[in-house]
């Protein structure tokens, strides 16, 4: 059967045909639907990490006990998981592990654009890249059979292009593959100097079996054309086919760590001029420089970004395709922005009004709290930062003798990611940075993923829930509010507290994304009516003053003829946060639109 | 020789449905297809876009600028946006829908009226009210089955079911109004 399919629901069919009984995994763009569509099938343990440590250690564990086992994430979330990485390495596996890292050339929903495939140099891993979902699943299942074979973990590196993109592919059945019974093993598996020295040796080997499996496997091959070479892997194989066509002669590198030296010695016997289009770092480029080819890579080809067809025709100064000219000033830029109802806009208004404040932010939704209207936000450093990092700023302020206040701000599943360790690190050191919680009951940004503050697991189904408020009193905060977001009153209440005392302050805004699934414990705490309440414009009252709109809701926006404000019925969810900006209570709600 | 379709719009429009339609349609008709679309960040109401690409033999997922050979949107600045995408001599479907951006709503921008006179100057475009048209049929939302329709039409992809593919990818109480989308979308537009 024949089916169409992205990178990312290809690797989960990979993943079930390998006969993969493990898999976990956090969520984060472009990686996050490999692990929600291994969910739905049923014979493989699914779940939901705190973080990508936490997930790389689970499948390290489950191959450990004998399973084959899948840990995805996104590339910097690999920075995450790096430590078990490193030694798993050593190890080796039992059942067949594999890593799936999605990397973000063009940064389309990332802070950075790190390469990747420099983990497989430096933690010593087989790699392999797949060019389109057909390869996603056949790859992944190579992938299994050579980390049995070999005893290691292997690194699967796609890009967002092969992730997001959709291709049509084949579907094979599930191989049957039997959990490995469980052996003692201590001269294998105990990560102390004495043994992992000898397992470093070990090591050493087996990047030499790799070597020779490298320059034989089909995954490594030269297409042979004419006398223009070019050196390709993942999704820039298909950039190049469309930039150079069918003449050229390709070496598509399907494997590429350890890469192979006599397949590229036999390629350059067969070609003039060799071009390598790779994206981010020049890593091919640097194999082929090392074994004294001349090549054309970067910084001719560019450093950075997409290397889409047409980039690449003008990096290489060929005829652009012609393109239809516009008055471009016509064109407004649309940034993403705080949905209508996003629970986030009523603690961001009250909070961009603070003097004297730096406000340390994280990575989700609330990101977007740095732009217009709100500027709330002075840095974001990584995921799980803002209280940590905020700490540190707090410290060097005090240290000044100032009287600036540092706000840390993070979400539910954030603090559960990495951010409660930077809570510790506020209460242990006892700094006076106000730490805020912005729960909205779910995994926003990546597209309302459960996590363990919610009580439920990556089915959907009820599973223990990891309280935030008692979790921080558990931890010993003494200044504990817990407010309703979309109140403002109450966030300023409990703002203006925090900013009194000179101790550590814990703001849980607790209220749910408009955007997540409900379930029956959302209606039973914030009630039968969420989000189905809409307010409209008393145009008598409203005096056009504007100030319902520096809450940013996508909803309201200003009529330029009455000079009064309108809101898009359609948009608005009634979380009355306008309503109780406006100064004449002109925004009142619609009983008729309900 | 790759066909591109362009749909472009504003994140919660409905693209990555219509895109789906699309794709499903090709690939029943015998096409090799590839559609790629960014999300995450973008879809909190910023601009999107799917790309979808048939023929013989697609390789690149992503369409060239200068290379749609129809550009479908949803939204009206959207499609001055993407313009440059569109092969000199192609056509565009662009709902004249109106959905402001963040820096127009605060004031810090204006939303031009000249947008549509400034495409059809330059493009061969037609231009609908594609949710109003969509309410005509039953619902507003199906506005992006419509654009589908029009979209096919625009390509000649006769000779496929497509009233089948809808019937397999929406909810059962949407199927019809759906089916009628399509079918309006068709009447709307005329082929290359």
């Amino acid at each position: 059967m024949k089916i169409l399919m992205t990178g990312d629901e290809a690797i989960a069919r990979g993943a079930y045909e390998a006969g993969v009984a493990f898999a976990s995994a956090y969520p984060g763009t472009p990686s996050t639907e490999i692990l929600e569509n291994v969910s739905t099938y049923k014979e493989i343990v699914s779940e939901w990490a705190p973080n990508e440590k936490v997930a790389l250690e689970a499948a390290a564990g489950a191959s450990i006990g004998g399973a084959r086992s899948l840990a995805c994430m996104k590339h910097v979330g690999v920075n995450v998981a790096a430590d078990p990485l490193f030694t798993f390495s050593y190890t080796g596996v039992r059942g067949g592990m594999v890593l799936i890292s999605a990397d973000e050339p063009g940064m389309h929903s990332s802070q950075n654009e790190q390469d990747n495939r420099w983990y497989a140099v430096s933690a010593k891993l087989p790699m392999l890249e797949p060019s389109d979902s057909q390869e996603c699943i056949d790859m992944l299942r190579t992938a299994y059979d050579v980390s049995e074979e070999f005893d290691t973990p292997v690194l699967m590196r796609i890009t967002t292009r092969i992730a997001h993109s959709k291709s049509i592919v084949s579907l094979s059945d599930r191989k049957n593959v039997p959990i490995k019974e469980y052996v003692k093993e201590v001269q294998k598996y105990v990560a102390v100097p004495a043994i992992a020295s000898k397992r470093r040796r070990v090591v050493e080997t087996r990047m030499g079996d790799l070597k020779d499996y490298s320059e034989k496997t089909p995954l490594n091959r030269i297409e042979q054309g004419g006398k223009i070479g070019v050196i390709a892997s993942g999704m820039c194989y298909n950039y190049a086919k469309e930039v150079f066509g069918d003449s050229a002669t390709y070496l598509k590198l399907g494997f590429s760590h350890p890469l192979p030296d006599n397949l590229l010695h036999e390629f350059y016997k067969l070609v003039d001029t060799v071009y390598i289009i790779e994206e981010n770092d020049p890593y091919l480029q640097q194999w082929v420089e090392r074994l004294g080819y001349k090549c054309v890579g970067k910084p001719t080809i560019p450093p950075y970004g997409e290397m889409t067809p047409d980039v690449l025709r003008k990096a290489l100064g060929q005829q652009e395709l012609n393109v239809v000219t516009y008055d471009d000033s016509l064109v407004v830029p649309r940034p993403p922005v705080l949905c209508a109802g996003c629970p986030h806009r009523g603690f961001f208004y009250e909070l961009a009004k603070k003097k004297d404040t730096v406000i340390a932010g994280d990575i989700g939704c609330y990101s977007l709290g740095f732009a217009e209207p709100f500027n709330g936000m002075d840095y974001i450093v990584c995921m799980g930062a803002a209280f940590s990092s905020g700490h540190g700023t707090q410290q060097a302020l005090v240290a000044a003798g100032k009287d600036t206040r540092v706000v840390g701000v993070m979400g539910d599943s954030t603090f559960f990611h990495m951010g409660i360790n930077g809570l510790i690190e506020v209460l242990y050191n006892n700094s006076k940075t106000i730490c805020v919680v912005l729960d909205n009951r779910t995994t926003g940004m990546t597209g309302h993923q459960e996590h363990p503050g919610t009580g439920h697991d990556i089915r959907r189904e009820p599973t223990h829930e990891i309280n935030i408020e008692a979790t921080v009193k558990a931890l010993g905060a003494k200044n504990v509010a817990v407010v309703d977001p979309n109140n403002i009153k109450e966030v300023r209440n409990a703002l203006n507290d925090a900013y009194s005392k000179d101790e550590p302050y814990v703001i849980i805004t607790r209220w749910p994304c408009v955007l997540k699934p409900m379930n029956e414990a959302d209606y039973v705490e914030f009630g039968k009516d969420l989000f189905k309440n809409k307010y409209h414009v008393n145009e008598e009252a409203c005096i056009g003053c504007k100030a319902c709109i520096r809450a940013g809701c996508p909803a309201n926006s200003m009529d330029a003829v009455k000079n009064k404000m309108v809101i898009d019925k359609l948009a608005c969810v009634g979380c009355s946060v306008c309503s109780q900006i406006c100064p004449k209570s002109a925004i009142v709600i619609s009983e008729v639109d309900r | 020789m790759t066909k591109n379709i362009l749909l472009v719009g504003v994140g919660g429009q409905g693209t990555i449905l219509a895109a789906k339609i699309l794709t499903l349609g090709l690939m029943e008709a015998g096409y090799d297809v590839k559609m790629s679309e960014i999300h995450g960040m973008s879809q909190r109401g910023g601009a999107v876009s799917s790309h979808v690409r048939y023929g013989e033999k697609v390789y690149s997922p992503v369409i060239e600028k200068g290379s749609a050979d129809v550009l479908v949107s949803f939204e009206q600045m959207e499609a001055l946006r993407w313009l440059e995408y569109m092969r000199p001599g192609s056509k565009a479907v662009v709902n004249s829908q109106v959905i402001k951006p963040t820096p127009v709503i605060i004031g810090k921008a204006e939303y031009s009226d000249k947008i549509l006179d400034e495409i059809c100057s330059k493009v061969d475009a037609t231009v609908l009210d594609a949710q109003a048209e969509a309410l005509a049929v039953g619902n507003s939302r199906v506005l992006n089955i419509l654009l589908v329709g029009a979209a096919a039409k625009i390509m000649k992809l006769d000779g496929i079911n497509w009233s089948d593919i809808i019937a397999k990818n929406v909810k059962s109480a949407f199927v019809d109004v759906n089916q009628k989308a399509f079918a309006r979308g068709q009447e709307l537009v005329t082929a290359v």
